[in-house]
């Protein structure tokens, strides 16, 4: 019989942490100078939380792990996460209502069932939500921290979409479409699917021609949303204030030297936002993405509050960053091994290791038959004078050391080179 | 390699004989009253035949045990609509075994529109024997919040006093909804269905065996299902805080529950019921009876659908090992419907007990299936006894059956055994003894009419019990 991991989940090795450390570590950095906070939420929470907003998809919510805990007979089940902003809007409403803005950051894994087990069930991801805003500043402020996060990491030529809920919205509402129906018939209109198209254009003809300059073209500043204005001011007087919101983001944007592509079509799934939707490709790999969900907090029993977020997907991330070189104390790992086994030995190394590791260095006392050949530096401990001795196994350097201060002296002189 | 096929149990049985006649099978003795689950084929000697629960058989042909089944398209769509990786592929509508699964209400006019629901900030309660279409019933009809009881059958005595919806199969004329149910919509039309494994169809010559069936010619036949008798029984139940609730097991625990109470003095009109009636009356003043199965029963006591209810200890066990922490507990011994729970392997296993079974299995490197009714006892059973890699299958009965080919341990319970030794199989454990008990919840604050009246039940059944 063999350990066999679970169908669909995933190790993280001691590289691919480093990897993860790297990303959390370059997004925390960026949230906490930005003036947002970190929070954590538990890995389980009732299901209804899920259900009872009804932003999640059935399918979505068809794939969830869920169950009854073994306190569950009242028939409540638990779920373990399968996103991350629920969670943490749950949190607010429970312990911060009166928090306005409050900037918040987690790092956590979700869970979605997939099918075929070939890809991660378990996934990582870096959230953002700022609550009690409603400004086109903080909608610019998410996309610019995102974007600085990735750049922190070295990713360049990144690509950024922008669509509007709001604006796709009042366009399916035109066709007379109720809010149950219309997530579904965008993707179907997105998907070409030519019977829906055809009636669409026979019940409404005047808005079904605006589909194509609406859909199909993509703009790269704010004169596209504009040249828009001019199609949907007649047909669609709901779309205004919409598009208008859409201009003002855009144009903030540009003005602080953000580059684009408004691409309405990249709004598929908006059925959660509100508002402005982002998402963040490259190399047509999306990186991670958010927007504005105005509705949501009211919608989970909190108070009417606004709110937007994003989140970056840190398996995603994991394979495309490149690592820099290994660097600070990690190239200057010592061992220390001890000559003979009286305790006077093994008490002067674990002396002498104490006082390296406060100078920074990354310091093993050796056990058992352990390979050396992974340590830039060997240390011998033995009673007798000299008491270090110390091989450079990069340069074969041999010296020798009679107290802890002396040893320290020169491995500072030494590390690095 | 011969070709394997799981055939239905119940409703489905007399059909299917009748199908598999015409197609020249003979099979040896395949019929309500056989004595082995286990069939031999006069056309087709090599044939590995073998009799289960409806329910069981799109689980046994989706994970390979069999290569073809025959059942209603319910329980295929209940397997697929959770699980739809596994799903079976569906060969040939045989057309008989017709009915339709319903979202049902009561009658009683609380809800106008199953859409309405919706918008309910109210957890709703949904019963039925298919839980897995009623979740993604629920989740399609974009519920808030919803809790699925799964129960083991009665689905239709539920509502409206314990439960907002039933998911309840029917015949294919939503008429013969009863117990007072009105369908709000018909969510499934079934029938009996030949299905194969997906790995089977693609891979192994099953010619010759589907060359038979094809040239049946079939007749659309329905058949007269317990839920075709009239609704004529129904008066929403009254219930105040001094109300007790009662359920009583229906199938055959039936015979000994009458006794009892004709000793206890407790009159319960129209029980067992011949025409399905659910709610029979009583002479105790204060007290709603409803009839439902014994399964069920330690769950709803915990929901508080019920204050006290006449089940086994063995159903009782099952549901404290699901929920350690649930409120139900026994308060009167009948010692009446004594079985003995035990675990039983194939006959020609070299282990007598339970520890020589583990080091068997230590051995061979084996993982254990498991096959229960008792889910939760099984499961507690593995852990406890150290199994290794195990994994339970549920089933819903002829358990005994699933030696050696389908499962290698069962958590089975058996009045004398006869039926285990039948089957070639030897008990190597007994986990307890279970007898009919009164059950009810603890730590419930109740009025002190309602705690009157539930010490005065206890007390008439108690004595009851004691007398010869």
């Amino acid at each position: 019989m063999r350990v066999q991991k679970c169908k669909g989940t995933c190790d993280l090795t001691t590289e691919e942490m480093r990897r993860f450390r790297l990303i959390e570590g370059a997004f925390r950095d960026s949230c906490i100078k930005w003036g947002y906070q970190e929070v954590r939420t538990p890995t389980i929470e009732y299901l209804h939380l899920f259900t009872s907003t009804g932003t999640l998809t059935p399918n979505t919510l068809g794939k969830v792990y869920s169950f009854l805990d073994w306190d569950g007979w009242s028939g409540e089940r638990v779920v373990l996460r399968p996103e991350g902003t629920i969670p943490t809007v749950r949190l607010y409403i429970d312990e911060m209502a009166d928090k306005k803005p409050a900037r918040l950051f987690y790092v956590i894994n979700t869970f979605i069932f997939e099918e075929t087990g070939k890809e991660n069930r378990e996934k990582w991801q870096c959230g953002v939500e700022l609550i009690g805003a409603d400004s086109v500043t903080a909608d610019v402020e998410l996309i610019t921290l995102s974007l600085e996060v990735l750049k922190t990491l070295g990713l360049k030529n990144v690509e950024l979409k922008l669509s509007h809920a709001g604006l796709i919205r009042a366009l399916l509402t035109g066709f007379g479409l109720s809010p149950e129906e219309q997530g579904k018939v965008f993707d179907q209109i997105l998907d070409g699917d030519v019977a829906v198209l055809s009636r669409l254009k026979a019940e409404t003809p005047d808005l079904a021609r605006l589909l194509t300059p609406l859909l199909e073209m993509k703009g790269s500043n704010a004169g596209f949303l504009r040249n828009l204005k001019t199609l949907f001011s007649r047909d669609l007087p709901d779309f205004i204030p919409e598009l208008d919101n859409f201009i003002a983001v855009a144009e903030l944007l540009t003005e602080i030297g953000v580059k684009y592509r408004i691409d309405i079509a990249s709004g598929r799934g908006f059925e959660y936002y509100t508002g402005m939707i982002f998402q963040i490709f490259k190399d047509d790999v999306k990186l991670g993405g958010g927007g504005r969900y105005n509705a949501l907090i009211p919608l989970m029993g909190g108070e009417n509050a606004p709110a937007s977020g994003f989140a970056l997907q840190m398996n995603t991330l994991m394979n495309i960053i490149e690592m820099p070189p290994q660097s600070g104390p990690e190239i200057n790992q010592i061992l220390m091994t001890v000559t003979g086994d009286r305790p006077e030995a093994v008490k002067s190394a674990h002396n002498a290791a104490d006082s390296l590791r406060k100078d920074g260095f990354i310091v093993s006392v050796k056990v058992d038959n352990e390979d050396k050949s992974e340590y830039k530096w060997l240390i011998e401990v033995s009673e007798a004078a000299p008491e270090f001795v110390i091989y450079n196994q990069t340069d074969k350097g041999k010296q020798t050391a009679r107290t802890i201060g002396e040893l320290l002296k020169l491995l500072g002189e030494k590390s690095g080179s | 390699m011969a070709v394997r096929i799981a055939l239905p149990k119940g409703k489905l049985l007399d059909e299917t004989a009748a199908f598999l006649e015409k197609a020249g099978w003979q099979l040896n003795d395949y019929s309500q009253t056989m004595r082995n689950y286990r069939l031999k084929s006069a056309r087709f000697p090599e044939m590995l035949i073998k009799v289960f629960q409806e329910k069981d058989i799109p689980i046994q042909v989706a994970i390979g045990n069999y290569d073809l089944g025959i059942c209603g398209l319910e329980w295929i769509e209940e397997l697929t609509s959770k699980y739809a990786a596994s799903a079976p592929v569906r060969i040939r509508n045989l057309g008989y075994g017709k009915g339709a699964l319903y979202i049902a209400a009561s009658r009683a006019p609380k809800i106008s529109a199953i859409k309405d629901l919706s918008m309910e900030p109210d957890a709703v309660r949904i019963v039925s024997e298919y839980p897995n279409i009623a979740e993604s019933f629920a989740l399609n009809l974009r519920l808030r919040r919803f809790g699925v009881y799964p129960v083991w059958g009665a689905a239709e005595a539920y509502p409206p006093e314990n439960a907002t919806l039933a998911l309840v199969a029917g015949d294919t004329d939503e008429k013969s909804l009863n117990n007072g149910l009105k369908s709000f919509g018909k969510v499934l039309d079934f029938s009996a269905y030949l299905i194969a494994n997906r790995t089977s169809w693609q891979q192994k010559d099953l010619s010759e065996v589907m060359g038979t069936l094809e040239n049946v010619q079939l007749e659309a036949k329905e058949i007269p299902g317990a839920s075709s008798i009239p609704s004529i029984h129904f008066t929403p139940q009254v219930i105040d805080k001094d109300t007790v609730r009662l359920a009583l097991p229906d199938g055959h625990a039936q015979k000994h529950t009458v006794q009892l109470l004709n000793k206890a003095g407790i009159q319960v009109d129209d029980y067992p019921s011949k025409t399905g009636n659910r709610r029979p009356t009583t002479n105790l003043e204060g007290v709603v009876i409803k009839v439902i199965r014994p399964q069920d029963m330690p769950l709803q006591v915990a929901n508080d659908s019920f204050d006290l209810a006449i089940t086994g200890i063995d159903w009782l066990n099952d549901h404290l090992d699901a929920f350690p922490s649930s409120p139900v507990q026994a308060l009167v011994d009948f010692k009446v419907s004594r079985v003995k729970i035990v675990a039983a392997v194939a006959g020609d296993v070299p282990a007598d007990n339970i520890y020589d079974y583990r080091q068997f299995c230590q051995k061979n490197a084996s993982s254990v299936r498991i096959a229960s009714e008792y889910i939760n006892i099984a499961d507690k059973y593995a852990r406890d006894n150290r199994l290794g890699m195990y994994r339970v299958l549920p089933t819903w009965g002829a358990t005994e059956a699933f030696i050696p080919e389908d499962a290698d341990i069962l958590i089975e319970n058996t009045e004398t055994g006869s039926t285990i030794a039948r089957h070639n199989l030897k008990i190597i454990d007994i986990l307890f003894e279970s007898t009919a008990h009164l059950i009810g919840a603890k730590n419930r604050e109740y009025s002190a009419v309602k705690q009157t009246r539930i010490a005065n039940i206890i007390n008439l059944l108690s004595k009851a019990a004691e007398s010869k």
